[in-house]
């Protein structure tokens, strides 16, 4: 299911918009299902003791359903479905860039704790994707991380996380 | 009179450069509070508290509810200049301060934004010197079917005034609720959507969701296009702020308009966040301009901003006079005053005057103080534009992270932004709107209680809803603005068509 078009001189190739429409409707009819499911287990009638704690729920569910219904059915049968390019492969190498980083980044803060693995995840964003040189990257990741660390430890009392090995431990926070 | 008397006795009790000065200190950590993600203004209060303990309750009061005044105007600035709500009340400002902020004119939206907000403060602090008395006896008639009427309308309101797909709107509201509902039911103490995971206990927190939409969503998108900066450098001098001013007195109906909505919602307490929500969906459907909200107008952030300010100010009059809080952070500050020994009621107007005008001298005091404060700071906030992307954004991800985590201390929480973000990227480019998922996370818990509340009340009769004027009221103009596009069409039919110079400029969305 490709389809071209011409932009900026080159061919954009990859999946329709429509499609992904479709997909993230059927999720939704999922969602919606299990919502459903799962509320009539709580009980989504009226209880003893007045509506159950599926009650509300319940009805949310069946709007989620009908919804992604509605939504499934523009999307592939609709008059004026989106058949351009949802993103090509260039545009989507540029989000993954970010996104995968920034997953690992996630995970390294529950080792390393939100200081060291931010200010590791700073430099590195800048010395690979912004291309600048090891020493200013260095600089302003343990800049940023400075003012964060007396904004949020010194001035509010909000401690932050320190990871499995705590590496800041020395200076008594 | 008798209460200008007061209150120029309340000026006379604040007026003392020890007073001020903590004003100032109290607005720039509210502005601070403001733009962090996740350091809302209630945490933000509640964390600051233990400082006033040791001042007299009138000092301590200004100081907390500039903070208050702070708070809100600052998360006016991260909605314009990234587009991530630094409060959920500032989620309606971003769309279309984001848009003007990237035309070139942050400059402006930012100005529009303070000085809406201002506005929308003063008005409801005018309102607060005068009706206090008479509004505080309406407050009390509200039973549990009229705050979820309250909720009914701004529900309503948006998939009535909103434009595209009503299916992706209702999905997306839909979903918000379902999240909302996940972990522990508030009224029988069931477990509910959590699938046995203990985590999941606490629910999905609004802040957590919209870090990840709008943050984390907007970064994705902006890379999509590389790493240029989708902000344009903005020109602020004094000269931008004037030109602003020059242009702002043409809104002044939406100005009014979006007052009146957040003093009502401030008080009933529906709070700022439907206020702002309702005021941009009014303001869209009644504005000449509305079908170009969303582009960068800038009626479109006068209405929300005066609208959160009108009624996170507002939100003070039921705690003072009843001891009510109408918002959060109005909740942490009556925790405060009860910390001082001072229990607020109607009984506090009598007994406690200096305190009671004293604090609203300090509203109309606090509010210049901050308008001046961050007016004179706009230049500071806007050469963060300035900064290239590739050092920005890691930033704002690092940002996102600390915000995620600080709601509720946990690791978990992150990887809930990170996940919200994607969602906020496919559903950006999928043109689902974002806003009712978010209001629809914010209400959702309140929503359902008052509406199980009424259901327990009537034993499961919706007919509830009309059981009196002031509900039956609410709930007919809720269902009229959610049935709205059709009622227009019927309407349309029935009049004959005339091409008259309003047919051109009113296009029916």
């Amino acid at each position: 299911m490709e389809h071209d078009e011409i932009s900026d001189g080159a061919p954009r190739r990859g999946v329709a918009t429509n499609l992904v429409e479709a997909v993230v409707a059927l999720v939704l009819v999922v969602i919606g299902l299990v919502v459903i499911y799962e509320s009539q287990r709580l009980g989504s009638g009226w209880t003893s003791d007045g509506p159950g704690a599926g009650y509300f729920p319940f009805y949310i569910g069946v709007i989620i359903t009908i919804s992604g219904a509605g939504i499934l059915y523009q999307a592939l049968l609709g008059k004026d479905k989106k058949t351009e390019v949802f993103v090509d492969s260039v545009q989507l190498k540029r989000v993954l860039s970010v996104l995968l980083p920034a997953s690992v980044y996630v995970l390294a803060i529950s080792l390393l704790g939100l200081y060291v693995a931010s200010a590791i995840y700073i430099a590195l964003f800048m010395v690979f994707l912004g291309k600048y040189s090891w020493v200013k990257s260095v600089i302003a990741a343990l800049a940023v991380n400075t003012v964060f660390f007396f904004m949020f430890e010194v001035w509010f009392k909000v401690p932050l996380f320190k990871g499995a090995l705590d590496p800041l431990r020395f200076l008594g926070y | 009179m008798e209460e200008i008397s007061a209150l120029m006795q309340g000026f006379s009790v604040i007026l003392t450069p020890m007073n001020i000065g903590l004003m100032f200190v109290g607005i720039i950590l509210g502005v601070l509070i403001g733009v962090l993600p996740g350091l809302g203004g209630a945490n933000g209060v509640a964390i600051l508290l233990p400082l006033t303990f040791t001042m007299s309750p009138t000092s301590a009061i200004i100081m907390l509810s500039c903070i208050y005044w702070g708070a809100l105007f600052g998360g006016a600035i991260t909605s314009i200049l990234f587009n991530i709500p630094g409060e959920p009340w500032s989620v309606a400002t971003t769309f279309d301060g984001y848009p003007m902020a990237q035309q070139g004119n942050a400059g402006a939206a930012l100005t529009t934004a303070f000085t809406s907000s201002f506005v929308g403060a003063l008005l409801a602090v005018i309102m607060i010197t005068f009706l206090a008395p008479l509004v505080a006896k309406f407050a009390l008639k509200f039973g549990s079917p009229e705050f979820f009427a309250v909720y009914l309308l701004t529900f309503c309101s948006f998939v009535g005034m909103g434009k595209g797909s009503p299916f992706k709107i209702l999905a997306s509201m839909a979903l918000g609720f379902a999240l909302a509902s996940v972990g522990m039911d508030t009224v029988t103490g069931q477990l509910r959507l959590t699938f046995g995971q203990s985590e999941l206990m606490r629910g999905f927190d609004f802040l957590i969701a919209v870090i990840g939409l709008f943050g984390i969503g907007e970064i994705l998108l902006s890379m999509e296009e590389g790493l240029k900066f989708s902000g344009k450098t903005a020109k602020i001098d004094p000269k931008v702020v004037l030109q602003t001013w020059k242009q702002l007195p043409q809104y002044w109906v939406t100005s009014l308009r979006s007052s009146l909505i957040g003093i009502w919602m401030g008080i009933t307490p529906g709070g700022a966040t439907p206020a702002s929500f309702m005021a941009y969906g009014l303001a869209k459907k009644m504005s000449k301009r509305g079908s170009k909200f969303g582009t960068g107008q800038m009626e479109g952030v006068v209405a929300p901003e005066t609208a959160a300010h009108a009624a996170g100010t507002s939100a003070l009059l039921p705690m003072l006079a009843l001891g009510i809080p109408g918002s959060p952070t109005a909740a942490v500050l009556l925790g405060g005053l009860l910390i001082w020994g001072l229990q607020p009621g109607p009984l506090l107007f009598v007994e406690q005057k200096d305190f009671v005008w004293g604090l609203i001298a300090s509203m109309y005091l606090g509010n210049i103080v901050g308008l001046i404060v961050v007016l004179s700071t706009v230049p500071l906030f806007a050469s963060i534009l300035r900064i290239p992307f590739s050092i920005i954004a890691p930033v704002i991800i690092v940002i996102c992270a600390i915000g995620a985590y600080t709601v509720h201390n946990a690791m978990l929480d992150i990887w809930f932004m990170l996940g919200f973000g994607v969602v906020g990227y496919l559903f950006k480019k999928l043109d689902f709107p974002l806003a009712p998922l978010v209001l629809a996370l914010v209400l959702g818990d309140k929503a359902e209680d008052s509406f199980r509340q009424a259901m327990l009340v009537s034993q499961g009769d919706v007919m509830i809803m009309f059981s009196n004027p002031l509900v039956g009221g609410i709930t007919t103009l809720a269902l009229v603005l959610l049935f709205w596009p059709l009622i227009s069409k019927a309407l349309a039919l029935v009049k004959p068509k005339k091409h008259d110079e309003f047919a051109v400029e009113r296009p029916v969305d």
